[in-house]
């Protein structure tokens, strides 16, 4: 059934009891034509494009745990695509732009609020890092501009510019296009029209083993709930991609870290856009719902604890409270971390792996919801032709090995 | 905050103190000049990254300065043992 003012009206005569699930709790089939490892936002949405845009449609996502319930559920929701490097700028903006129309493509709200991402620069090597990344930015077409302090704070008020500031502004870049969506809507969204389109989404099964044959390629996944066979299987599995792609004979350039969120009571509307200070790691915006959603940094070492250590919190705290002073008294409801796999570029693998048949989308490290539609529409790609797309190719495995890196690490030092 | 305990100090101290220097026991080629580039790229990139079991180097950087080894569980983040640079691998 479609959402549409008329069945929104028409269900509130049946107090709402007349809407069907929005997805099947399917049972594991013997084989499919592909199978997709993770329920997180990327992975419906290769299941998704697989069967809208590239005709797959005997398709199944296993998932562990509950869908979206990965880092896609654990995220601030940041969405940007002011990336230094034209590769970067080409796949993040490839998926800025599916945004865009996505609610509509979808027939589901997920709500995409282009309020604008504004980065702080501290120190002159925070401007002139800025303005580098501007000017990158518009040579391949993505918006962002410099914007003098004052101009900050008039876009966002409650922003310290005082000169005696601890952390002082010295200006931002601004992207208008980015802003936030809601991540739960994202994972629901590509699930409902996976789901109507065929696909199996199966939940509560975890991916124990792949199951090569004798040359080598892919057959199929062992599971909690027995083999599934397929000749096809892209890994979306995110901090545990590691472990999965072990079980193919795989060792992979990744490290998988816990990093933190947290959120404040809900206030009434007071923080207009987003903002981030990469230099004092703190990111800040501001739910629909009302709360402060605070991102934090990584912890140092490995782990997948899925939660973080306190003065990694604290740390983001301090840094919020000096840039707003505003917040000094806000009371905070809820912590939480993620587990997220980071590449030594700090730049995503997205592509085909040594293992015929075996596909892997990973090293999202701590940025890739805003990357969700795209990456799920480049791994369906990928997927679907045996082949990278010209967007996804430079994003390979063979780069570790060979030095062309796409080193984002290095030009912002954070990504999210 | 973990507790971890210096091998040399022979004190549990907060995290703060240390830092994480990745995964341990990572040997340096003998002979960089005739490595290959996937040689190289095992070294410098490829990591274990269990989820279990790991051994992991650390840095006493506000103690005694030392770098030490660790095991350490990455699902419950609890310590197994410390040991000092240069002992084999428990
Ligand atoms: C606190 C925090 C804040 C963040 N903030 C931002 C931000 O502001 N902007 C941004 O762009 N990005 C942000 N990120 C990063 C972003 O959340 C991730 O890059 C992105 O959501 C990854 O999506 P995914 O679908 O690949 O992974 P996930 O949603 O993690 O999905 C992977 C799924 O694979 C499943 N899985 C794992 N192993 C197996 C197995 N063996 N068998 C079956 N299933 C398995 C997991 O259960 C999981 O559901 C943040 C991350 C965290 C943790
Ligand atoms: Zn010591």
């Amino acid at each position: 059934m479609r959402f549409s003012g008329f069945n929104l009206f028409a269900q509130a005569l049946q107090d709402h009891k007349g809407w069907p699930e929005q997805w099947p709790d399917k049972a594991p089939k013997a084989e499919y034509d592909a199978i997709i490892v993770g329920a997180g936002g990327h992975g419906l949405g290769a299941a998704y494009y697989l069967a809208s845009k590239y005709g797959i449609r005997n398709v199944a996502v296993i998932e562990k745990g509950w869908l979206g319930g990965g880092n896609t559920g654990r995220n601030t929701t940041i969405i940007r695509s002011n990336y230094l490097y034209d590769e970067s700028a080409h796949l993040y903006d490839h998926a800025v732009k599916l945004w865009d129309g996505l609610s509509q493509e979808l027939n589901y709200n997920v709500m995409y609020s282009k309020r604008g991402v504004l980065m702080l620069a501290h120190n002159v090597h925070d401007v002139q890092s800025a303005k580098r990344h501007i000017h990158a930015n518009r040579l391949n077409g993505v918006d962002n501009e410099w914007l003098s302090a004052e101009e900050c704070q008039a876009y966002c008020p409650p922003l310290d510019i005082s000169p005696t500031a601890r952390h002082p502004v010295l200006g931002g870049a601004l992207q208008r296009r980015g802003g936030t969506a809601r991540h739960d809507s994202v994972a629901w969204g590509y699930a409902r029209g996976a789901a109507a389109l065929g696909v199996d989404i199966i939940q509560n099964c975890a991916v124990t083993g792949i199951r090569r044959g004798p040359d080598g390629a892919v057959q199929g996944v062992e599971t909690e709930r027995g083999f599934i066979a397929s000749k096809k299987i892209g890994v979306s599995a995110a901090g545990s991609t590691s472990v999965v792609m072990q079980m193919a004979g795989l060792d992979f350039p990744l490290e998988s870290y816990p990093l933190q969120a947290l959120v404040s009571e809900p206030v009434k509307p007071i923080f207009p856009c987003v903002v981030m200070s990469n230099s004092v790691h703190a990111y800040i915006s501001q739910s629909d719902k009302g709360e402060l959603v605070i991102g934090a940094g990584t912890d140092q070492y490995v782990s997948y604890s899925q939660r973080g250590a306190f003065h990694i919190i604290e740390h983001t705290l301090a840094a919020i409270c000096e840039i707003f002073p505003i917040f000094s008294r806000m009371r905070m409801l809820r912590t939480w971390g993620g587990i997220v796999d980071v590449t030594p570029d700090r730049s995503p693998i997205l592509g085909k792996t040594p293992v015929p048949g075996l596909y892997v989308n990973c090293g999202w490290g701590t940025g890739g919801f805003k990357a969700t539609p795209g990456a799920g529409d480049l791994l369906a790609h990928t997927i679907a032709h045996d082949a990278p797309h010209k967007i996804n190719a430079p994003f390979n495995l063979d780069r570790f090995r060979t030095g062309r890196f796409i080193d984002e690490a290095a030009a912002a030092a954070v990504a999210h | 905050m973990l507790l971890i305990h210096c091998p040399y100090c022979e004190e549990d101290r907060p995290e703060v103190e240390f830092v994480n220097g990745g995964q341990a026991h990572i040997a340096r080629p003998a002979d960089p000049s005739s490595e290959s580039d996937a040689d190289w790229e095992k070294y410098l990139y490829i990591r274990r990254n269990p989820r279990g079991r790991h051994h992991e180097r650390w840095r006493h950087i506000h103690g005694c300065g030392r770098f030490f080894n660790a095991v350490r569980d990455t699902v419950s983040d609890r310590f197994e043992t410390t040991y000092k640079a240069g002992e084999p691998a428990k």
